[in-house]
Parts: C-alpha cells; structure tokens; sequence
C-alpha cells in the first residue's frame, strides 16, 4: 500500500496554521520566549520539550491567549492573535491539573464549552455523547470528578477540550499525572483521537519518550528558544548541537580537532589514541573544535579488535547498567575518556561475556557518529 | 476506650462548668414560678407566655432580625469582592496597606469603631435608625467575611477559571459558573459569621442605634438596669436554643458530605 508522508513543513505550498513571527515575551527583566520564528501546519501533532523553566509553558499560553507577546505576533490561520481573548478563540486547552468542574458531573462538564456558545439542546447533547464515545466514558457521564479514577478524570479533561471541535487543542502535561503503565495506554489513544478528530495538536511535556512516542515533529526548548524542531527520527539520529543529543536519549559527547579526510573528517580526541572517522555533510575549518556525538546502541563491544571497523579504541569497563533486555557498559579510555556501549542481553545475566575491569574493544562506523560544531 | 485519671477528669469537669454554668443557671432560672430571680419556686413555663406578649421585645427581635439579614448579606457581598482583589490582583501599588486596612477591624475596639461610626452619621446628618444600624454592623462584620473567603481563595486552583475562560466565558460567567459555586461553602460561613455577629452585637448597635429602632441586645441591657425578669431568661434560653440547633445541623450537615466524599473517592480509587 503506498502511503503519502505526512510532512507538510518539507512542502513549501503548505499554508501553516499557526506561525511565531519574532515573539518574545518577558516577564520584568526576566525573558521567558527570546524572539522566536517558527510553524506549525494543520493535524500536526507538534511537542514542545524541554527541562522546566524553558519557556514551553509560556508559549503554550500565548496560544491560549493567557499571556500576551512582549514583542512580535502570533497568527492562527493569518489572522493576528493578540487581540482575541481566550474566550473568543478557536483553540482549547488541556490543563496539566485537568481543571475539572468539581461542582459539575462529567456530563456536564464536557457540555460547559458547548452551552456557552449557546448551541441548542439537542445538538449539545448529540456532541457530548460522541465525546464520551470517543473517550469510552459513556457509563460515568453522571459521575462527578471526584468519584472517578484518575485515569477517567484525564479523558473526561481531553473530551471537554475537543468538545468544541477547537481549530488547536494544547495539551499541558496531560499524562504528568498518570502512571507509567496508563501513560504509555494514553500516549497511543491521544494518537489516536488526534487522527480520528483531525485536530491540530501542541503538547508540553518534559519527557522525552512521551514527545518522541506521540508527536509528528518535536521542538526541543532551551532558555526561550527551540534549538532544533525536527521530526522524533531526525531529532535523535541528527541533532544539530550538543544541546539536543545530550537532552535526548543517552549519548557519549567526544570533544576534538577536526581534518579533512575523504568525505569527512579525522578527528583527533586525545594524545597517543588513533584518530576517529566520522563522515558528514557539515563542513570544518582545520583544526577546528568540535563535537562527537555517539549513540551507545551503535557502539559494538568485543573481546578481540575487529578488523572491518572504522574506529576502533580499546578500554577497562568501568561500569555496567543493567536493564533487563540490555546493559549498557561504560567504558574508560585510558586518557580518561569515558564511551558508553549498550548491547543485547541475547544470553542469560551468569553468562556475560564482559564484567567489572574486563579490557574491551569499542567498535563502531564512520556514519554511527554525529559530528556537531558546539 | 481510655479511662481518664482524676486530674484529667478535674480539668475537664472544672474546664466545662466554667464554660456553661452560667447558660446552665440562666436555663433553669427561665421556667421559675417566681419573680425573683435567685430563688427557686417551682417549674413553671408563665414567663414563656408573658415574652409573646411582651411588644417591645417582639419588635426588637424583628428589627435584630432585619439588621442581621441586611447587614449580613451587603458584608458578604463586599466582603467576597475585597477577598477576590487582595487574593488575585497579585502585587499592585498599596497592596499591603489596603490589605491591612481591611484586616485592621478585626482588632480595633469596637467602642472607637462605635464612636467613629457615630461620629460621622451626625457629621453628615444621618438620622439614626434601623438604616444606620445595618451601615454599621456592614462595616465591621465585612472583615470577617474577607478573611474567611479569603482564606478559602488561597488553595482555589487558578486554572480553573481559566479552563472556564478557555471554554468561552466572560470574567462575570466564569465567577458566576466555577469560582462562586466552588467557594460557596466559604461564602456562607462568612454569612454566617456575619449575622451571629450581627445579632449580638451591642456597643455598635448603641453607638449607632436611634429612638425609632432598638435592636434585642440593647432592649436587654436596658430593661436589665431595672431589675432582672424571668422572661429575659426565657427570651435568652430561646436564643441559645435557636443557636445551638443551628450550630449542630450545620456540623451534621459538613460531616455527612464530606463522609459521603471521602467514601466516593475511596469506590473511584478502587473502580
């Protein structure tokens, strides 16, 4: 079956419907959003990630309409925002604490957005139902919040928000309160509901699974500014700084001087090592500083050196992390360099081939390495 | 159970008496045969009789009553609105002297108040009447209801209101349709609080009090200095009365709802 990818942000035809045209907002001499550009196009489902304080949540509530852009302006569909109470918008929110109506059932909750707008009975009463449809809610509609379980209390919060039918839905936090299990449940039927309803998505979030696991393109935050939005793939196998390998996944960040050779450069890390290979697009100047970002799943340890190998070094294992599937091996160089490798754990714990203090080869290609400039 | 020792059932005996021996004697003294009020001849209910018919009572009791309602509700309102600026606007200039204006009530000797309140009620060439008296009980019994609301609006979560906003309601609706009904029960007991206040008041009442309405207090105060009756203890043992059935329905009343909550909750966890 052929299948036409979803990526309108490649598509230079494609109309955004949200576009940051230099927004940035401060709050006294504190500057949350640093003048920032950047879209989002219809049924994307778009994460904002980043440590706590980098802004996310700010940008989240400038498109809600709760704060409004020091400078620069935010359009929804070419229209400018900043006029638009949050009352008169076409966007809804998710609310991280769910702010559900402890007073109102759930019934009536989902119903709130919908009387508002003064819609008649019967159409109020055929959409709630098809929200608490699609939320499996249908035999709690006159609960009242407080007499469901946590995990109903976050669908009955999603089914008020798209209730509405909002041009935008933003999502803050919307699993931070859930546990491991029912969070990973929620995390695909979020999906889910995204495709069916066809509603744009931003979400907040701090955990970069969730953000990898649900979202078209990530948009990875720090200090006020998204470093690199990219799709979940392109964020993990070609960060563009240092910044973004280090905040996803586990990763070993070598530091060298970079010379050309053939397609890409050699990179000398450390007197009396062999240099290490890594090709790449980017170009370097001689003897420039730079950065080698290497994943521990591409990393091949072994007791003998292999021969087909690119780079090769050899070290003590210094550390093991066992986490049931596999282990990932921290390995010393003997300058003090330390690489982490992580390998399947195809055999049984007794019969590990490598333990404390082993002396191992590290092996791995020169495309496994993403070499970054800073 | 734990038995007590007999240190601990003195105090508590002691502790009680202290508190309600003197109610406990103004009872028992209401269904006296005679009319002096320390002796003692025998059970009877006369005095109870002689109250109803009593005019100036019945119509102190109504004006009390029409002040304590009035009073209590204007205090409410205002008072709900001054909580709802002290506990939202946030920092703004003067917060901290408006704030403590609004509190300074609480501990101002309600004579100054009373004679303050007078004060201006003649600078202005205000009549004194029941209207004065609803003016003054307004502005004293006011602090006490923005500090109860207040008190409630600190743990309210903000973000409720703001989903009220996200869905489409003005600032008035989203008061009107979350934060109102969600702080009511705040609201009531500073309403409460109000009109007991209210309906025992005596210095402010006499300061701002004129010969066209006399509130209960005052008319008992006054017919006290000529001599105690029995029926002042009739009339008293009522209010206790009154009081006490209130005081009890309204803890019965908060104990069953939240008994009712908390086994919610529990089946919600479980389900």
């Amino acid at each position: 079956m052929a299948q036409t990818v979803f990526e309108p942000w490649n598509d230079p035809e494609a109309k955004p419907l949200i576009q940051f045209k230099g927004v940035t907002k401060r709050f006294g001499d504190f500057t949350a959003i640093d003048n920032q550009t950047f879209d989002i196009y219809e049924r994307e489902f778009f994460a904002l990630l980043g440590p706590s304080g980098c802004g996310k949540t700010t940008m989240m509530r400038m498109l809600a309409g709760f704060e409004k852009p020091t400078e620069g302006t935010i359009l929804l569909g070419g229209q400018d925002m900043a006029p638009i109470p949050p009352n008169k918008r076409a966007v809804n929110m998710m609310f991280q604490s769910y702010a559900l109506f402890p007073h109102l059932s759930v019934w009536e909750n989902i119903a709130f957005g919908l009387k508002r707008d003064g819609k008649p009975k019967d159409v109020i009463a055929a959409r709630v139902d098809e929200m608490l449809k699609l939320t499996r809610l249908q035999q709690f509609a006159r609960r009242k919040p407080h007499q469901i379980s946590g995990g109903q209390r976050q669908r009955v919060a999603l089914a008020r928000s798209l209730a509405k039918a909002p041009k935008l839905l933003l999502l803050d936090e919307p699993m931070g309160a859930l546990d491991a299990k029912l969070r990973q449940a929620t995390q695909f039927e979020l999906m889910d509901i995204q495709e069916k309803t066809g509603t744009t998505f931003v979400i907040v979030t701090h955990d970069q699974e969730e953000a990898m696991t649900v979202a078209s393109r990530v948009a990875v935050m720090d200090h006020g500014r998204i470093i690199q939005a990219d799709t979940p793939a392109n964020i993990y196998e070609m960060p563009n700084s240092v910044y973004v390998a280090d905040f996803i996944g586990e990763v070993t960040i070598i530091p060298g001087k970079a010379h050309k050779r053939g397609n890409g450069y050699d990179i000398a890390f450390a007197e009396g090592q062999p240099t290490l290979h890594s090709e790449t697009d980017a170009a370097l100047d001689n003897g420039q500083t730079c950065y080698l970002a290497l994943r521990p799943e591409k990393v091949s340890i072994s007791a003998e050196k292999p021969a087909d190998r690119t780079n090769t070094v050899q070290g003590r294992i210094i550390d093991i992390a066992y986490l049931g599937n596999l282990s990932t091996y921290h390995v010393q160089l003997p300058n003090g360099q330390m690489i982490k490798a992580q390998a399947a754990n195809t055999r049984r714990l007794s019969r590990r081939d490598f333990s404390w203090e082993d002396t191992v080869w590290l092996s791995w290609t020169d495309t496994a390495a993403v070499l970054l400039k800073g | 159970m734990r038995r007590l020792t007999w240190f601990n059932t003195t105090s508590l005996t002691l502790g009680f008496a202290f508190l309600y021996l003197p109610m406990i004697i103004l009872i028992v003294y209401s269904f006296n045969e005679s009319k002096l009020v320390t002796v003692w001849a025998g059970f009877s209910t006369k005095w109870y009789g002689t109250l109803v018919q009593n005019q100036a009572f019945l119509d102190a009791a109504w004006v009390t009553l029409k002040v304590a309602l009035a009073s209590s509700t204007i205090a409410t309102i205002l008072g709900t609105m001054a909580a709802l600026v002290l506990v939202r606007a946030g920092r703004f200039y003067g917060r901290t002297l408006f704030s403590g204006m609004i509190y300074a009530p609480l501990v101002m000797p309600e004579v100054i108040t009373g004679l303050s309140l007078l004060l201006l009620f003649i600078g202005i060439g205000l009549d004194r009447g029941i209207f004065t008296i609803i003016l003054a009980h307004t502005t004293f019994s006011m602090c006490f209801v923005s500090v109860v609301v207040s008190s409630r609006l600190v743990t309210f979560d903000r973000s409720l209101e703001e989903a009220a906003l996200d869905l489409g309601c003005s600032h008035f609706d989203a008061f009107r349709l979350v934060t109102l009904p969600i702080i009511a029960p705040a609201v009531i007991s500073g309403w409460l609080l109000a009109f007991t206040l209210s309906l025992d008041d005596l210095v402010i009442a006499s300061f701002t009090a004129g010969p066209s309405a006399t509130t209960l207090p005052i008319k008992i105060w006054s017919s006290i200095r000529l001599g105690v009756s029995p029926e002042i203890n009739a009339l008293s043992t009522i209010m206790i009365g009154i009081v006490a059935v209130g005081v009890i329905t309204a803890s019965l009343i908060t104990k069953r709802a939240s008994l009712r909550q908390q086994a919610d909750e529990r089946a919600a966890v479980h389900a």
